[in-house]
């Protein structure tokens, strides 16, 4: 620093914006201030406030004649989500739910990405690209009850003699697959596009066959797009309420029990409370995930 | 040792917000008071109409026509008075509380779970029933009823009631039931096709069961239910889960559970029946030998109210014998007002509901909210609130 590289004043016309550049040049923190404020109030007011006081709030009671939110600090909430067999049980189904549709989405993204990106001619692939994001543009609730439909007592599925599961929990993976698969094509179909051609044909060239070059050259290069994919359809799962109260039958997930007990209970301390967990079960995901490098695919 | 340094900005502010959030936390401990009705007073007398109203209801309540023009009480009640009406409707009563609390309606079709809340949070006023024309020709039986009045002071106008009845496919369920001994003990034989209401206050269901036929429990109200009595009732709920099919809370997906036989047998409203019916199912409904929950509906008026001349107008129209015909052939239930009879397009309309039948309509607990004082009499024991039999709810569901 013994030589001074601060640029001449060369241009006289616009004093002041010049003192604001060369102020923010000499200082460092001034600078990263500045370009950290609009990100930063962003996270903290949207998210880290909102969490905020979603912890807060489950630290509250409900006044149990009245119905309304009582500010006495208490622990009752935690304690009745964490230890009570019912969360637990319930925590559990949704989770394995999360994790039976992140399974069908990923069986199914597989194959369908592959044939897309690698495969379809160049004219194809933008029309299936189309046809993935087309029931994107159709309302949730339109195909949650269609599926309702489709799976109902004599409905689609019986008249084309397969056995319909019913309204279940079967009926829930089936139907959430089935809504958020294009989550799961989409950044398989781009990881797809980034692994050359040239690489599929060095393997092939020195002997490789395709289920090895699959195994050995394209998985690896996959992962991150993959567990991408999951992060979607884990993380959507687990906070849905709708799809299991139109097909699930008797199926209680997080998101239904949150919704019991914000719209018909009239508890929102206790519906804080069991939000937290789905919270917390993704942070941990995404901790899990985040060395893989999947969050940059996103 | 640099990460820590940036991150340590984001603490420092994340520690603010929560510190800040946290001031805004302070308890005020103004909502302990239980049991009593904040102090609130009528109105002494209607004036002009403040030009709107925004209304509270049941779907079906309040129709102006757009759902079929040949059904239309609204538009007479903007033309006489003036007020003209916005209308929300909600799907259960625990949702109406949420949203009278907001403070943005005038008045509200509040059932019988609801109503007690309502009056205890103070979000609706005591209704001075004078100014109402039409107070005088309801029924006896529905005035001053538990969930309407506290302490002597009335809260609103009654509407029309009802019984939440067994339903079931005629063609399927055989023979036909006459007890709810059908979706309880006996729910076997459908397992799962049974259907149950999607709400705590189903609990109540149960507990008529019980009264009738495990009379040592001692239950003498199904909505008093002390810790022993709500635990029976939640075991006999959870050995009828094992056959249920599906809870519903939206009627017409009931409706059409039953249409393709996903269900088969259940409790339903009788306006669930009729448009089942009308779509050509061959369902039943019947009020089983044990008596029925049931739901009777008040019309109150918020405490927040800006239009409270309009309300008061609203609550009089509402009850006049001939839009209290209309309102309650449309949406499937009995008037309130003996006086509709005489005025419904299908003669026998009182006769297929049990209007002004005094006998039927005692065969029926009429939904009350479950408070800690028990509502049947007892002092000696505590009995269980709202609360807890959401909580035993969410468990019975597992």
């Amino acid at each position: 620093m013994s030589v001074d590289t601060r640029p001449a004043d060369a241009a006289p016309g616009r004093p002041s914006r010049q003192a604001l550049s060369a102020l923010l040049y000499r200082r460092g923190r001034l600078r990263l201030a500045g370009l950290l404020t609009a990100p930063a109030a962003w996270l903290i007011l949207v998210y880290i406030a909102a969490l905020s006081a979603l912890l807060i709030t489950a630290l509250w009671t409900v006044d149990t004649f009245t119905g309304k939110v009582s500010t006495t600090w208490t622990l009752d909430n935690l304690i009745q989500v964490t230890t009570d067999p019912v969360y637990q049980t319930i925590a559990l189904r949704t989770l394995r739910i999360a994790v039976l549709v992140t399974v069908v989405d990923m069986v199914l993204a597989l194959p369908i990405a592959f044939f897309i990106a690698k495969v379809a001619s160049p004219r194809w692939r933008g029309v299936l690209v189309v046809a993935i994001l087309m029931p994107l543009w159709a309302s949730y609730l339109v195909k949650a009850y269609a599926w309702r439909n489709v799976l109902a007592e004599g409905g689609l599925l019986e008249w084309l003699g397969i056995n319909s599961p019913g309204y279940s929990e079967a009926a829930v993976v089936i139907a959430l697959s089935y809504i958020w698969l294009p989550y799961m094509i989409l950044p398989i179909h781009a990881g797809f596009e980034r692994v050359p051609d040239s690489l599929l044909e060095a393997s092939s060239d020195l002997g490789a066959k395709p289920l090895a070059t699959l195994r050995l050259v394209i998985l690896p290069i996959l992962v991150p797009s993959i567990i991408a994919g999951t992060i979607f359809t884990f993380a959507l799962t687990l906070g849905d309420y709708i799809t299991a109260q139109i097909v699930g039958g008797t199926t209680q997930m997080l998101g239904t029990v949150v919704y019991a007990n914000v719209g018909a209970a009239n508890n929102l301390p206790l519906a804080s409370a069991v939000a937290l967990i789905p919270i917390a079960v993704i942070m941990a995901y995404l901790l899990i995930v985040r060395r893989t490098g999947a969050l940059n695919n996103l | 040792m640099a990460r820590t340094q940036s991150a340590l900005p984001l603490l420092c502010l994340t520690t603010a917000t929560l510190l800040a959030l946290t001031a805004c936390g302070t308890s005020n401990g103004s909502t302990e008071g239980q049991g009593s009705a904040p102090e609130l007073t009528a109105q002494a007398e209607v004036g002009e109409g403040e030009g709107s109203l925004s209304i509270l209801a049941w779907p079906g309540y309040v129709e102006d026509g757009t759902n079929d023009p040949a059904v239309d009480w609204v538009s007479s009640f903007e033309e006489e008075t003036g007020c003209m009406v916005d209308f929300k409707p909600f799907g259960t009563s625990d949702e109406a509380v949420t949203l009278m609390r907001s403070g943005q309606y005038d008045v509200v079709s509040a059932s019988g779970d609801a109503s007690l809340r309502l009056i205890a949070g103070g979000d609706v006023e005591p209704v001075n029933v004078d100014l109402v024309e039409s107070y005088e020709g309801i029924y006896p039986f529905l005035k001053d009823q538990l969930w309407n009045t506290v302490d002597g002071v009335n809260y609103g106008v009654p509407h029309g009631w009802g019984a939440n009845v067994l339903m079931y496919r005629a063609d399927q369920v055989t023979p036909a039931p006459t007890s709810w001994r059908s979706v309880f003990d006996d729910a076997e034989q459908n397992s799962g096709k049974v259907t149950a209401y999607d709400s705590p206050i189903y609990i109540a269901d149960a507990a008529v069961y019980l009264m009738a036929h495990n009379p040592d429990l001692g239950i003498t109200n199904p909505y008093a239910l002390d810790a022993d009595q709500l635990a029976a009732a939640v075991d006999l709920l959870k050995a009828q889960r094992e056959h249920v099919g599906e809870y519903w809370s939206d009627v017409v997906k009931e409706v059409q559970s039953f249409a393709s036989g996903s269900s088969v047998i259940g409790t339903t409203w009788q306006v669930g029946a009729n448009i089942a019916q009308a779509d050509g199912a061959d369902v039943k409904t019947v009020l089983p030998e044990e008596g029925a929950t049931g739901w009777s509906d008040t019309w109150m008026i918020g405490a927040e109210s800006e239009h409270k001349n309009c309300a008061y107008k609203w609550l009089d129209h509402i009850a006049s014998p001939e839009i209290n015909a209309q309102v309650a052939e449309y949406f499937g239930e009995s008037p309130a007002t003996p006086a509709a009879c005489e005025l419904t397009q299908d003669a026998s309309h009182c006769e297929t509901y049990h209007s002004g039948d005094e006998e039927y309509a005692s065969q029926i607990w009429y939904w009350t909210t479950p408070v800690a004082d028990c509502i049947d009499g007892r002092t000696d024991v505590e009995c269980t609130d709202y609360s807890e039999w959401t909580k035993a709810w969410t468990e019975i569901k597992g």
